[in-house]
């Protein structure tokens, strides 16, 4: 049994797609914003060609995120966007709006379709539903933990893909929120100025040092989580357990920052692959990441070890 | 109070059915269940003890539904059952025995977002009729034809929704399509929020939701914190919604069940928001041409209200106006005070069971099913056995007073506050 698993990254640009294969990435994850939601950069039709055709000689997939809350208006582009990502020989599409599946169907038959519904792809029995309907991948939420993935990988006959580094969408909101508030501070002239690369961020009384950062985009306004799962440490607990796509999260991090972390996985997965049973953590893995983490935000297990009550 | 100075979207005179909508009312237990449809809901939708998102609530046994089911039949009213979580593999269990429990205690339907619940519902428990509830985010006419083309007779639009893409939704799907019209509202696509779970451990899409969308926070630029002193912080809470003022609009476009957001909110708020939609839905029914906005719901649904209200993204997309940033003020200035058990003709007393304190000489309003209302002056005022009182002060307390007019079993007896 050969069990190689995927290191997936996202990318913000054709340069980080190409540092980052250097790095040791075995697919990624690109699209526009049209499309898809909170992408680590712009991706236009013809970079997307340009991208799978630099990854298809280096055995490297590329999957494009199509997971928007679609609306009507867009109803009328997915079939000319499916279709062209089909003929441009993208791996995979990533939906979680049914009409996307629909869509797929008929305008990318045989295309292998990725159920990404967020922090609401929560179960493998739904999971299994989507696969019913063409899923072939389950992309699991942030919020599970090691128990619910052990047993997820143990039931379900669908590929899963875990997130293993990086910051996590904890809110996402139609409304602007950001430019209401300072419109409502009569500011909005500063809001006309905010700069998507100044970091925005929020912070609340209780958890003083935590920083939320904030965002608005075309799909509305976006927090996302104060701290960075990291469990290069503990990787071999997905490993063992096969996971079959291990994702790092790019978003809001520099090219350099993402190189260091994929090259770091990359030899923590290939140390894994040469020797299971002797396998063993080595902490300079972990400190090369560290050397470059904004000491602003914690690297964190996330939701691996945690136990949630509602 | 919403402003109308928001011009209301034309569907070219034309109306689309002719049928009445349902109005749809939340249910947080039976006492509630029974206001809500006294005061004229055609359907509510309540939590039983597994699966809702509302761990909070004082949830359904199926005894007690079983108790509510008798109760809806005898005004033609169904009971829907929220079984809205987004489940953990852990939750799966017990699943079918809980959906078979609810088609045999007599539940019209149950509002899901979770596929597998929508599924293992269909296949046990065909009887159950099942609705995709909001928890989805449904925004696109595609979508609502998948799960119709799933066997779903229902779906609950995402309240991102606005008139217009409810008129599209309706014009290429033939399916029931229910809108949330009133009430509280995720400020974030519900079910796309896991703030909950990281400032607090609790999963929010099972049920643990804490609000965090509606406290306070400091908004940074790099490390300049975007507000001075004495300014309001930055938050996410939304006003609530009110779309008493567009009802033509919402019944010319097409929305087969009008629902009011609630299970944890109070009797008294609910008989009251179901009055006035009641008296709205008959009034426009009763002539579409010659129908006109009354301002006494106006003043009717103020007297209910939590927060300021607006119209949500019905109209336009919400700005600053809509949110919620200084103290949150409760905006009603009247106090549920009382409930009518009973009343009698011939000395004109009620018996009416205590909810607040009131007493002698407080001026105080009672308000009825279809509107009936009136205000008065506590002048009379004795305990159960006849004995004079000051004030009642005990809560559930039975107690008789002399009202100016005949009253009867289910009004509502309120003090002003302020």
């Amino acid at each position: 049994m050969s069990y190689k698993p995927e290191l997936l990254a996202t990318a913000s640009s054709i340069e980080e797609l190409t540092r980052l294969t250097d790095a040791g990435a075995d697919a990624f994850l690109i699209g526009e914003a049209r499309f898809g939601m909170r992408l680590a950069g712009e991706f236009t039709p013809e970079m997307i060609k340009e991208a799978v055709e630099l990854a298809k000689p280096r055995g490297v997939r590329i999957y494009v995120a199509v997971n928007n809350l679609m609306d009507n208006n867009i109803l009328d582009d997915l079939p000319g966007y499916l279709s062209y990502l089909h003929e441009a020989g993208v791996d995979a599409i990533v939906f979680g709006d049914p009409a996307v599946l629909m869509a797929a169907r008929k305008h990318a038959p045989g295309m292998a379709l990725h159920w990404n519904a967020e922090m609401t792809s929560t179960n493998y029995s739904t999971a299994e539903y989507w696969a019913r309907r063409g899923a072939t991948r389950f992309v699991l939420a942030r919020e599970l933990n090691m128990e619910q993935i052990e047993e997820t990988k143990a039931k379900s006959s669908m590929e899963i893909q875990v997130q293993v580094h990086g910051m996590t969408n904890i809110y996402h909101s139609k409304r602007t929120l950001v430019n209401s508030y300072l419109d409502h501070q009569g500011d909005s002239e500063k809001a006309r100025e905010l700069d998507q690369n100044k970091a925005l961020y929020l912070m609340e009384a209780e958890r003083p040092g935590e920083r939320y950062p904030i965002f608005e985009d075309a799909n509305g306004t976006h927090v996302m989580s104060s701290d960075d799962i990291c469990m290069i440490e503990n990787l071999h607990e997905l490993l063992v357990i096969s996971v079959d796509s291990l994702k790092i999260e790019g978003i809001l991090k520099s090219i350099e920052y993402n190189e260091r972390v994929v090259r770091a996985y990359r030899q923590a997965i290939d140390a894994y692959l040469a020797d299971p049973e002797g396998y063993t953590f080595r902490e300079e893995w972990l400190d090369s990441i560290r050397e470059v983490q904004d000491p602003n935000r914690e690297l964190s297990y996330g939701f691996f070890y945690k136990e949630q009550v509602y | 109070m919403t402003s109308n100075t928001k011009s209301a979207p034309r569907y070219h005179g034309k109306r689309y059915r002719l049928d009445r909508p349902e109005l749809l009312a939340p249910a947080g237990n039976l006492e509630k269940l029974k206001f809500a449809i006294h005061y004229g809901a055609d359907a509510v939708y309540i939590g039983g003890q597994k699966y809702g998102l509302r761990s909070n609530a004082d949830n359904f046994s199926f005894e007690e539904m079983r108790e509510g089911v008798e109760f809806a039949n005898r005004y033609g009213a169904k009971v829907f059952v929220a079984t809205n979580i987004y489940a953990h593999n852990e939750d799966i269990e017990g699943l079918e025995d809980y959906l078979r429990s609810l088609e045999e205690v007599g539940i019209s339907a149950i509002i899901a977002a979770d596929p597998i619940i929508i599924e293992t519902a269909q296949r046990v428990a065909p009887k159950l009729e099942v609705h995709l509830s909001t928890q989805q985010s449904t925004l696109n006419w595609q979508a609502v034809q998948f799960w119709k083309e799933e066997g779903l007779p229902r779906v609950v639009l995402a309240r991102e929704t606005s008139f217009e893409e409810i008129e599209q939704i309706k014009k290429h799907v033939d399916i029931e399509i229910e809108a949330f019209i009133h009430g509280a509202m995720c400020s974030s696509f519900s079910g796309r929020c896991v703030l909950s779970n990281h400032f607090t451990d609790r999963d929010s899409n099972r049920g643990g939701c804490c609000q965090s969308c509606r406290w306070k926070y400091d908004l940074y630029q790099d490390e300049e914190r975007m507000y001075e002193e004495g300014e309001d912080q930055f938050t996410m809470g939304s006003k609530d919604l009110c779309m008493i003022e567009y009802l033509p609009e919402l019944i010319e476009v097409g929305v087969d069940s009008f629902k009011i957001e609630g299970r944890m909110k109070s009797i008294h708020y609910v008989a009251t928001v179901v009055n006035v939609y009641r008296q709205a839905i008959d009034a426009y029914f009763a002539d579409p041409e010659g129908y006109e906005l009354k301002q006494e719901w106006i003043e009717e649904i103020n007297k209910a209200a939590n927060r300021p209200l607006n119209t949500g993204f019905f109209l336009d997309a919400p700005g600053a106006e809509d949110h919620i940033y200084g103290p949150e003020e409760k905006a009603a200035p009247y106090d549920f005070a009382a409930i009518v058990l009973d009343y009698d003709d011939r000395t004109g007393f009620a018996t009416i069971q205590q909810r607040n304190h009131f007493k002698m000489g407080q001026e105080v309003e009672f308000v009825g099913p279809g509107g009936t209302f009136f205000k008065q002056t506590v002048t009379e005022l004795t305990d159960a056995d006849g004995n004079p009182l000051e004030a009642a002060r005990h809560p559930m307390q039975h107690v008789r007073l002399r009202t100016l007019k005949p009253v009867k079993a289910m009004d509502m007896m309120r003090k002003k506050i302020r």
